[in-house]
């Protein structure tokens, strides 16, 4: 039985197909369903926004750091899970929200590209978001009135300290000089009287608030436009989630077609070993799958499409083998030594061949953002994953299936009787 | 199956084939030149908004509205049923807002399904990074080649990938067909696949060089492509069934990228047949006749400086 000879090779054989099949029908729709969806397939957003220096202030690292904090803060608030905020450059953070049902909202809330900022009468700044630590909207214990407290950082308590004492020497009580008011965005939020110098650098505006929730929203504005640095959002991509059900529908359509095509194709064009190919590439579709869950990479349309480009460049390796074994049955070889020195031949040329898509696939990713470095991951990984199952399994499958006697026909490799040398005939 | 077609007896007509190709292709970017290509937002920066209306709208009442707004020439695409791509030049997020609740005001209830945004330095970036991509790609494959084969084959197959990238290129110049960031993924695949299709037939060409018969190295290029290919057609058919459908089925985002693969690889598979290798013959023969030629002016000055000695 080692040799696989007969009738016991042919259910050697008939366990293995079945179990490919098996695995795949089993593995396929859990795996699929685990893979996490990029934006364009479930709706979401995409903001890129840059840090502005100003000739005053250059963009610091320091800045970015608390604008990735404050950025997060907004997201949180917006309750969405696994948000993804990464910087990019010196200058550039990329906010990805992915299943947002109303990305506009979003954009609205992320993109409040706040400026806030403190001016006395004369109109000069004396104090920006950039210096402000918290603002909190608080009831007072006595008045029970609403109030907002203001806690700036060292360079802010020290300005915010002079300015104070300025104002309150230089100016009598009740005098509209001595008033500093807080622009956000220069639009006026509001323009409390400086009662007395503040040196702690903890400040309270009190009165004037109408509503424990009006004094909240204005803290909130404070807080949010406690930005370091101006903001502008250099790119937005929102995808609705109406689009994104439809591109994953349409791509899944795309890939079944695709790939039941393809599957026929090696079918009727290389018959019994293309039969082995489209079992070579169910399981070649499995390990691509199960890499990119264990990379925990996301499936955007790019990558689908890198995907199922690299399906069409994976059965070449099969294709290349195929050819060479029908030339090696058509030099007169017999059918073990042709699928021996069909998997020899091809693997150079195979090699030589990928090695190079993988070089363009390797300076995309280096080079390309987001959704092109996706498609070069798919790409390379669905080269590597080809090559992998090419020279493993259909090699093994093939073995398998020529000690069947009856799969020894060579009408079945698509070879005629005819195209083989006499001297070689009724060898196999 | 005994092919014998006669692929490099006849390669001048190869060669004026694809430049009946190409030549047109850069006619019409130095024509539309300083936009050689219709160049999306991605690369020029703008707006684009995919607005679904609940009831049915015409491209006319939606230009009308912009007009309103003083965007009355952007590009205004129905993509479908009372569906509409418009593009508009870069835009404010308070401008953005202002076009979509006109659009909403005067012409009933809408699905946004799809609001995107590219600044104009992102774009530059994204050019820029696209050319230096390519260029790198070119010289990691050049280095490849001459290790694994030699420098005329790498110079070959090179050439031949600059043929498919010109007739791709050239293509969208004719027909302005939009190009986005997934047209410059397209282009390095192409680059790729052009690549390793020619190095299938390198490959078969230096196997029959080491066991060499009889034969001119005409005869030996043409049997090497001959004998790949029924492999080349069939690996071309497979990547085109994969790629009609994702062109045909995946709807609209991905369709620039499969149309832009699908010629790409049909040429890819044309220059590895019909150019490269003819190529590679050629840049042989130059090379040779370049080294016979310093060959015989050498020997012939060596000659002269004999004569004028011996007297």
């Amino acid at each position: 039985m080692a040799g696989g000879k007969g009738t016991g090779g042919f259910f050697k054989l008939a366990i293995v197909l079945v179990a490919i099949l098996a695995l795949g029908i089993g593995a396929f729709q859990p795996l699929i369903r685990a893979m996490k969806l990029g934006l364009d397939l479930r709706g979401g957003v995409y903001i890129l926004i840059q840090a502005q220096s100003t000739p005053e202030h250059t963009v610091t690292s320091e800045d970015m750091a608390a604008l990735e904090r404050i950025m997060r803060d907004r997201v949180d608030q917006l309750g969405i899970a696994e948000p993804v905020i990464q910087r990019e450059g010196s200058d550039r953070l990329i906010i990805q929200l992915a299943g947002v049902n109303n990305p506009e909202e979003a954009v609205k809330m992320i993109g409040k590209t706040a400026l806030l900022e403190f001016k006395t009468s004369d109109g000069q700044v004396v104090v920006s978001g950039k210096d402000l630590k918290d603002a909190r909207a608080v009831i007072d214990q006595q008045t029970r009135e609403p109030e907002i407290t203001l806690k700036f950082n060292a360079e802010g308590t020290k300005k915010f300290a002079e300015t104070t004492q300025k104002l309150v020497s230089s100016y009598s009580r009740g005098d509209p000089k001595r008033h500093i008011a807080i622009y956000l965005d220069n639009q006026l939020l509001t323009n409390p009287h400086v009662d007395e110098a503040i040196p702690s650098g903890e400040a309270v505006i009190r009165g004037g608030f109408a509503s424990f929730q009006e004094a909240a929203n204005l803290a909130a504005l404070l807080r949010g436009g406690a930005l370091p640095v101006p903001v502008q959002i250099i790119e937005r991509r929102a995808v609705g989630p109406t689009l994104g059900a439809d591109s994953l529908a349409k791509s899944k359509t795309a890939i079944i077609a695709g790939l039941v095509l393809i599957a026929l194709f090696m079918l009727v064009v290389y018959r019994l070993p293309g039969l082995v190919a489209d079992f070579s590439l169910i399981i070649y579709a499995l390990i691509v799958l199960v890499v990119l869950w264990a990379l925990k990479a996301t499936l955007t349309l790019p990558g689908i499409a890198g995907l199922l480009l690299s399906v069409g460049m994976a059965v070449d390796a099969n294709i290349i083998i195929y050819e060479r074994l029908k030339e090696e049955l058509r030099n007169g070889k017999t059918l073990r030594a042709a699928v021996d020195a069909g998997f020899k031949r091809a693997f150079t040329t195979i090699f030589d061949a990928n090695a190079t898509t993988v070089l363009a696939a390797l300076v995309l990713y280096f080079l390309g953002s987001g959704t092109v470095r996706g498609f070069a991951v798919t790409l390379s990984l669905g080269i590597v994953a080809s090559m992998f199952t090419a020279i493993t399994l259909t090699r093994f499958l093939l073995h398998q299936v020529i000690s069947v006697p009856a799969f020894q026909k060579l009408w079945l490799y698509g070879v005629k009787e005819g195209q083989i040398p006499v001297a070689a005939r009724g060898e196999i | 199956m005994n092919l014998n077609f006669n692929f490099i007896g006849r390669r001048k007509w190869w060669y004026a084939l694809s430049l009946l190709i190409i030549i047109p292709g850069l006619i019409a970017m130095v024509l539309n030149w300083p936009s050689p290509l219709n160049f999306g937002i991605d690369f020029t920066g703008g707006n684009i908004v995919q607005i679904q209306f609940q009831q049915p709208v015409s491209a006319s009442q939606v230009r009308e509205v912009l007009g309103g707004l003083n965007l009355g020439n952007s590009s205004i695409q129905a993509a479908g049923n009372n569906e509409f791509l418009v593009r508009t030049t870069e835009l404010s997020e308070e401008q953005t807002d202002q076009v979509i609740s006109a659009l909403r005001d005067k012409l009933g209830q809408l699905d946004l399904k799809r609001n995107e945004k590219v600044g104009a330095t992102i774009g530059r970036e994204l050019t820029i990074k696209g050319i230096e991509a390519m260029a790198i790609a070119w010289v990691l494959m050049i280095i490849y080649i001459t290790i694994r084969f030699e420098f005329l084959s790498g110079l070959a197959a090179i050439l031949a990938l600059i043929h498919d990238v010109l007739v791709t290129i050239g293509l969208f110049a004719i027909f302005r067909w939009e190009v986005d960031s997934t047209f410059v993924a397209a282009i390095l695949t192409i680059i790729g696949y052009s690549i390793n299709d020619t190095i299938v037939i390198f490959d078969r060409i230096r196997e029959n060089l080491r066991l060499r018969k009889k034969e001119t190295i005409e005869e030996l290029v043409n049997r090497s492509i001959n004998q790949t290919l029924t492999r080349s057609i069939n690996t071309v058919l497979t990547v085109v069934i994969a790629l009609l459908a994702l062109m045909l089925l995946g709807g609209e985002t991905t369709r620039t990228f499969a149309l832009a693969m699908l010629i790409g690889t049909i040429s890819g598979a044309y220059s590895s047949i019909f150019t490269a290798s003819p190529l590679w013959i050629d840049l042989r023969n130059f090379s040779r006749e370049r080294h016979r030629q310093a060959a015989v002016t050498k020997s012939a000055t060596k000659a002269k400086t004999r004569k004028a000695t011996s007297h």
